[in-house]
């Protein structure tokens, strides 16, 4: 396993050089928006990645429950670690691409809010993970993650309530959509969930190795008080 | 079920007794509140017909932050003397000492809510155009949704590093729904333009959800140690 990381990290790279070179240079400019669409490429597929990674935040968490495995913890924590820099991703480039298109920075619509509320979410439960001393952390946090789940549909429909001035996805009705953007867009977002799985393992062998030192310190001073006795 | 009944009244009446004697969350919690509502009176000036507008919103802004002070004393004051510990050796039920402690949080914010509610109308020269009635669901469904996430929250963030801070960081992205169905049932009433059965509904599955989430994972989160 620790010898597959550095190739899928090269694969990956080239994979996102690759879907970058689509993004920007095959894809054709969009007719109305004119380039600033082309940011929809890493907008998007950064919300895709975030969204997987806070489900296996939660998945890790309930599985943590019900096991109490330390690398399940580890998994929760890389995962919303890496989920929260994605999400930021698409709240800074989403503004960036609304500005010129709509006109303002920032509206408080369905998507936005429901993204911006996930943040929020995700952002205190690294708080917790990040103030919390005890050695159950672990169960605290996995505690305030399924509470959050829980939470996203009541906000879901809280904010259904308001009107909604995201674009509508427009895949799938009609032809209107050029062959060559489809393919730039599958091929981001394909590269940018291997990058943020990647990363997300990275950060997961991290939070391991974290681990396994502070069980080798624990047991180094237990056998430091022993022999000096 | 008499016995997790009984220790409910029991702590329930002890926490009851206890704040009637210092008084020390209710002072806070009013002259908080008190604060809060001069503090908007100044910096907004509103006329009647904005104030209804936006009074929802300041009447529970000014209630979340005060009810923070008697959620963050829940736990805190069992933890002198080793109350806690006591409760999590002893076989009583654990969910039957967290219902008596989200009942006197109800009891306490619920105070609050009677006397500063009047103030609220003075100041902002309110009166309902809407059906009125409906503000005391509104309230109480309110008022349980902050303390039953309040009360958890507390219990979750007790072994955290500077926990009165902790508290509200906790509680505030959770309640975003439920602060938003308040604040738009109340604004709804008041103004008397829309109907607040949406927000009454959503507030109804958002107390049943985290009661029932609460009571769920409350015994994990007491022995958690």
């Amino acid at each position: 396993m620790k010898r597959a990381f550095p190739i899928l990290a090269i694969a990956t790279v080239i994979f996102l050089g690759y879907a970058t070179y689509q993004a920007l240079v095959v894809a054709p400019t969009e007719r109305t928006m004119g380039d600033v669409q082309r940011i929809f490429y890493y907008h998007v597929s950064s919300a895709w990645t975030a969204g997987l990674l806070f489900f296996i935040n939660f998945v890790a968490s309930i599985v943590y429950l019900a096991r109490r495995s330390q690398k399940v913890d580890a998994l929760a924590l890389a995962s919303a670690e890496v989920g929260v820099v994605f999400c930021t991703i698409v709240l800074v480039t989403g503004p960036i691409w609304a500005r010129p298109v709509w006109g303002i920075w920032w509206t408080w619509d369905m998507r936005l809010t429901l993204t911006l509320v996930l943040w929020l979410i995700y952002v205190s439960y690294l708080l917790l993970r990040r103030f919390s001393s005890s050695g159950q952390t672990p169960v605290m946090a996995a505690v305030l993650a399924i509470f959050g789940t829980l939470d996203m549909p009541l906000v879901y429909f809280s904010i259904w309530f308001f009107r909604t001035q995201h674009p509508q996805p427009v895949m799938g009705n009609g032809g209107s959509i050029d062959p060559r953007m489809l393919h730039a867009f599958f091929v981001n977002l394909i590269a940018f969930t291997c990058f943020g799985l990647l990363v997300c393992w990275a950060r997961y062998r991290l939070e391991v190795l974290r681990q396994e030192v502070e069980e080798m310190q624990a047991l180094e001073s237990l056998l430091e008080v022993r022999s000096s006795r | 079920m008499t016995g997790s009944a009984g220790l409910t009244r029991a702590t329930l009446f002890k926490d009851l007794r206890l704040e009637w004697r210092s008084k020390d969350a209710t002072n806070a919690m009013l002259f908080f509140a008190l604060l809060v509502v001069v503090i908007f009176s100044f910096s907004f000036d509103p006329t009647a017909e904005e104030s209804r507008r936006i009074a929802g919103g300041l009447i529970w802004v000014a209630f979340l932050f005060a009810s923070v002070v008697a959620l963050n004393q829940t736990w805190a004051r069992e933890l002198r003397n080793q109350v806690l510990d006591a409760y999590r050796v002893s076989p009583a039920p654990a969910n039957s000492l967290f219902l008596a402690k989200v009942l006197g949080n109800f009891v306490f914010v619920s105070v609050l809510e009677i006397l500063m509610t009047p103030l609220f109308v003075i100041f902002y020269n309110l009166r309902a155009l809407g059906p009125a009635y409906q503000l005391w669901i509104v309230a109480g469904l309110g008022t349980w949704a902050l303390v039953v996430n309040g009360t958890f929250f507390a219990a979750l963030s007790l072994r955290t590093r500077s926990r009165e801070i902790m508290l509200p960081l906790l509680l505030f992205p959770i309640s975003i729904p439920a602060l938003l169905a308040m604040v738009e049932a109340t604004s709804s009433i008041l103004t008397g333009e829309f109907s607040a059965k949406f927000w009454i509904v959503l507030l109804v599955t958002y107390d049943l959800v985290f009661t029932m989430a609460s009571l769920f994972f409350f015994e994990l989160v007491l022995h958690a140690e």
